[in-house]
């Protein structure tokens, strides 16, 4: 099975979701990440999903859950690039993604990690 | 995704007629991820809007995912719907599972017999114009129509 690469920027991680992630994928993905938080001792997460035209609820948990872990161990996650459909249609779902910052970029996203380290 | 005659285009009311575009047999995540593409498909077709598509795409994930994890597999009948000139998508979920026990705490957000988070059925509702559920212990058949608005 493939994986999603996962890079490293700093204290950083970046990751760049651009396939139509099945189950497996995703489940893969929020344990692959969250090993490299500790490997890496990663102080913040960055998950661009500006690709993603649909989020479900599997691929919200993915995301919350992998926020929770990250905060555990001391890491901040942030979501960019949310396309506007998914949005509203995750508010109609009632999909609640708790301790998960969202901003429009990947710049934003990592200005925000950054102010946070200080 | 095989296209057939099939007895699963059901409409819900007499006034409405029912084509077959494509079945989808689910019973792994791949095929989830094939039901998701057939739906954006047929919701581009006809000309749904990126909000509507976006609904029913992901409505279509929840109770396809149901159908592979709590249904033990099942197919994915999609469906054009005529009312009129009016112009819907049906898609309509069976399996031959043990069927939901309790149709009305499962349709309840944050239940889940499993380590979802119950938002599958009654998401897929909240996100559908139309919604339809018929279990038992011999299966279950779920039914989602979205229409377009003239």
């Amino acid at each position: 099975m493939e994986r999603i690469p996962i890079l490293r920027m700093g204290r950083l991680l970046l990751v760049t979701i651009q396939v139509d992630m099945h189950d497996q994928l995703a489940v893969a993905l929020q344990d692959d990440l969250t090993n490299r938080i500790v490997k890496d001792r990663a102080r913040g997460v960055l998950i661009d999903i500006s690709a993603l035209d649909v989020v479900d609820s599997f691929i919200g948990r993915m995301i919350s859950n992998t926020a929770a872990m990250a905060r555990v161990l001391d890491a901040r996650t942030v979501v960019v690039g949310m396309q506007p459909a998914v949005a509203i249609t995750l508010v109609e779902l009632g999909l609640e993604l708790p301790g998960v910052s969202t901003a429009l970029n990947v710049e934003r996203g990592m200005a925000l990690l950054r102010d946070r380290d200080d | 995704m095989r296209g057939s005659g099939g007895a699963a285009c059901v409409p819900m009311s007499g006034e409405i007629t029912a084509t077959q575009a494509g079945v989808v047999s689910l019973h792994s995540s791949e095929d989830v991820v094939r039901l998701r593409q057939a739906v954006r498909e047929q919701a581009v077709a006809l000309k749904f809007s990126l909000i509507d598509q976006t609904k029913l795409v992901t409505a279509a994930s929840e109770l396809a995912r149901n159908t592979v994890i709590y249904g033990k597999g099942g197919d994915a009948h999609i469906c054009l719907l005529l009312n009129g000139s009016r112009r819907g998508l049906q898609l309509r979920f069976t399996d031959r599972g043990p069927g939901i026990a309790d149709v009305e705490q499962a349709m309840r957000d944050g239940y889940s017999s499993g380590s979802g988070l119950g938002l599958g059925l009654g998401g897929a509702k909240r996100l559908s114009d139309a919604f339809d559920i018929d279990t038992g212990p011999s299966g279950t058949s779920v039914s989602i129509i979205k229409w377009k608005p003239f």
